[in-house]
């Protein structure tokens, strides 16, 4: 399964890809192209809220269709979590855009804000259908294709609230036992997921400041060139050399705006979805542990008490398988996820560099025509001033 | 060598040193302040050698001194102006401190730059008093305060809101004025500006460098990613610690063009001086009217004007003959001084208009050149800092890549 690719190729599709990664091999094995767009407000008596317009192309034959177009909004999508969650413990589940963001944010629906939102969702999408395990999952394809009513009825199935929040008491309690009989592999993995949770974190904010620097920096500029323009007018000789300084100083200033976009675009999405992505991968560990908790309270419920033998050996039996497959489910899932991640965090650092000396080029440029104009001038004065030889 | 031979011979100077003192002030208080070693080299023509005449120390305060002295005894003259006294359009990591040692580098190289370009003015560099400034470590405070130079200046230049009005002004000394005015407003603004922009870049730069410490960090927990993104990160601090050469390099830039707002001063005091003049030849003109008038009316009779002593003379009586011939006389006299005086202060006048715009045009030429290269070395500064930043991302980028 091409682990690059989650972004489909929709040449018909009028709807703009962004952050499009070229496919690497095996373009022929992806079946399931979704799109996320056109948000839009609802406003009830009670709330208002945004749906998105959800489009999938499919080629796969469990589908009654080979497009669907549905509208979804973002409790939705919480729903679908939750359900690959449950029916997954222990496979990495991609994270979903936080619900609000925590740093002053005046008003929910900005249009920044909104796009971000929808970008993200969209890539939640797509990591699910790359997926080799939860792209079949049947939630996932009632989510894509039910119409709205469809799915209110199908989410009242399943197990409900008060037997779920039992579950969760039970699981913290496990949880604890857990950590202690991990193990050795898994020991790696949590003191992994520990550091790198720290660092992409320490990496957003470092971003997230680049960003800002780089606006005031902007900010700044866009007052400096101008104030060489109107200098020139107070200047003959001085003018022109005064107005291309106003100029290079323009250019570079809408250079250093193209390279604010960059960021935007390629560093900073990305690394905030690793970060939500290492919150994820300790939910799974936890999840992990529980399982094997559960194992071994029962083997240690046998070791004291020898009455119950028999269905204790049974329920120990299967859950011995239900860990055997948790851990391997797991293993597989981490070694495809580091091998994303790795791949992610290098392109949209190249990605960044290669912005960055896009921008030093253009800019050098600008520079090295006005020098180049200054000293042609200079050429041109010099030749006349030269007394003529006799 | 002798104050002739002096400028005869090509001569170097420089203000090489700058070493803190402590001293006691007038008031007998402890004090710290800096001194500077100006060292003057005469060139020997002949082997292009250059061999150490002269060599004193001199503290800011005496620079002033020879500054307040040249501007008197040459007020149509732009003086070259001193490096400012206190730092002024700081970004935050230069320091306001007077003490700071880039503060107090950066003024050494503005006090010599003040010298030599006194030394290359044409009138300037033959004054006596400049030359003992460069000769003549003792004494020379005494020297230039026995010149009187204090006496002679006009109180009324300093006094910078004081508006005289000026009947006939001289367009072209108005035109200067408000040249100097918009010189002196726009380059504040500009400086102002470069100073915030320089806190930015400077931000832009060094938080880049926290990538260096968090890639290291992090590049110990991968195996694959590990060495690329260890290298990366270096490449980011390298970057991050590129800032400060840039910024020290544009530094001298902005010294550049202070040196100019500080000249938009000088130049606005010619331009002072000028108006004061012509003030007082009007005052003068008017004042010599008046009294022709006065004689006129005394010896025809008549009263035109209305005058205190005429009312006096109308309520209390004529006064006699005698008394009115002897007015008419003292007037006479007081008319002929005036006539003098007032041909007097138009010929001062005209040779002041006269040598101040000649001053004035090779200030202008000086001015064009010196701007023109300082704008034409930012733009070499830009290109130099355009080419280590590709380098260094196209560095990071191979890092990243691996």
């Amino acid at each position: 399964m091409d682990m690059n690719s989650f972004s489909p190729m929709m040449p018909t599709s009028p709807l703009s890809m962004i952050n499009q990664v070229k496919f690497e091999d095996e373009p022929d094995l992806k079946d399931l192209f979704i799109t996320v767009d056109e948000p839009e407000s609802h406003v009830t008596t009670i709330e208002t809220f945004i749906t998105y317009r959800i489009i999938t192309k499919t080629s796969r034959g469990e589908f009654d269709s080979s497009e669907f177009e549905v509208r979804r909004r973002y409790q939705d999508f919480l729903w679908l979590k939750g359900k690959l969650e449950e029916a997954h413990p222990t496979l990495i589940i991609p994270p979903l855009p936080e619900k609000f963001i925590v740093k002053g944010m005046v008003e929910r629906f900005n249009d920044d804000f909104i796009e971000t939102r929808r970008k993200a969702l969209q890539k939640f999408l797509n990591r699910i259908a790359d997926h080799p395990t939860l792209t079949f999952n049947e939630d996932f394809k009632v989510f894509l294709t039910a119409q709205a009513w469809e799915l209110s009825s199908h989410k009242k199935q399943g197990p409900g609230l008060l037997s779920r929040m039992g579950q969760t008491v039970r699981a913290v309690a496990l949880s604890m036992r857990g950590v202690k009989s991990r193990p050795e592999e898994f020991m790696e993995m949590n003191n992994f997921i520990e550091i790198f949770s720290q660092k992409i974190n320490l990496i957003d904010k470092i971003s997230q400041r680049i960003y800002k620097e780089e606006r005031e920096y902007s900010d700044e500029m866009r007052e400096y060139g101008p104030i060489h323009l109107l200098w020139s007018a107070s200047e003959e000789d001085l003018a022109d050399t005064l107005k291309g300084v106003a100029s290079c100083i323009d250019k570079c200033c809408k250079a250093t705006e193209k390279r604010m976009s960059g960021l935007s675009e390629a560093l900073l999405p990305v690394v905030h979805e690793y970060v939500l992505y290492s919150e994820m991968l300790m939910g799974v560990m936890k999840r992990r542990d529980q399982i094997q908790a559960e194992l071994d309270s029962k083997v240690e419920a046998l070791m004291y008490k020898k009455a119950d033998a028999d269905l204790l050996t049974e329920e120990i039996g299967k859950l011995e398988d239900k860990v055997e497959c948790a851990n391997n489910a797991l293993k597989a899932d981490w070694e495809r996820w580091k091998h994303n991640m790795q791949n992610d965090i290098k392109s949209a650092f190249t990605e960044t560099a290669e912005e960055n000396i896009h921008y030093y080029e253009q800019c050098l440029a600008t520079w090295e025509s006005f020098l180049a104009s200054q000293t042609d001038l200079h050429m041109e004065e010099t030749s006349e001033d030269k007394p003529e030889a006799h | 060598m002798t104050e002739n031979n002096f400028w005869l011979k090509k001569i170097e100077i420089s203000v090489s040193e700058a070493e803190k003192r402590t001293g006691r002030n007038a008031m007998n208080m402890q004090e710290t302040y800096t001194a500077y070693l100006i060292e003057t080299r005469s060139v020997e023509h002949t082997d292009g050698q250059s061999v150490l005449t002269d060599s004193l120390w001199r503290r800011y305060s005496e620079f002033e001194l020879l500054r307040n002295y040249l501007l008197v005894y040459y007020p149509h003259i732009v003086v070259p102006p001193l490096p400012e006294k206190r730092a002024e359009f700081v970004w935050h990591k230069l320091s306001a401190d007077n003490m700071d040692p880039d503060f107090v580098e950066r003024r050494r190289i503005g006090l010599e730059n003040f010298l030599l370009r006194v030394a290359s003015h044409p009138i300037l560099c033959r004054d006596k008093i400049f030359y003992l400034f460069l000769t003549q470590e003792g004494n020379w405070k005494e020297t230039v305060n026995e010149t009187g130079f204090q006496l002679k200046a006009d109180s009324r230049l300093k006094a910078l809101n004081a508006t005289f009005r000026v009947k006939n002004p001289d367009k072209r000394f108005t035109e200067l004025k408000h040249y100097s005015d918009e010189l002196q407003s726009v380059i504040s603004h500009l400086l102002r500006v470069r100073a915030r922009v320089a806190d930015r870049l400077y931000g832009v730069y060094k938080v880049h460098g926290n990538y260096g410490r968090v890639f290291s960090e992090w590049s110990a927990i991968e195996k694959e990613m590990g060495d690329g993104l260890q290298s990366a990160g270096h490449h980011m601090d390298v970057y991050a610690s590129s800032i400060d050469d840039i910024l020290e390099d544009e530094e001298h830039y902005a010294d550049q063009l202070k040196e100019y707002l500080f000249y938009a001063e000088a130049l606005r005091a010619v331009c002072r001086k000028h108006e004061l003049m012509q003030y007082d030849l009007e005052m003068a003109a008017q004042d010599l009217a008046s009294k022709k008038q006065q004689c006129e009316e005394l010896a025809t009779g008549t009263v035109r004007m209305f005058s205190l002593k005429g009312m006096t003379t109308k309520l209390f009586g004529q006064e006699t003959p005698e008394q009115r011939e002897a007015r008419v006389k003292v007037l006479e006299e007081q008319i002929n001084e005036g006539e003098q005086q007032l041909k007097s202060k138009n010929l001062e006048g005209r040779e002041f208009v006269k040598n101040a715009w000649a001053d004035i045009e090779r200030f202008k030429e000086q001015k064009n050149h010196d701007l023109k290269e300082a704008l034409i070395s930012y733009a070499v500064m830009q290109i130099s800092m355009c080419k280590k930043g590709i380098q260094v991302w196209t560095n990071a980028k191979e890092c990243f890549s691996k």
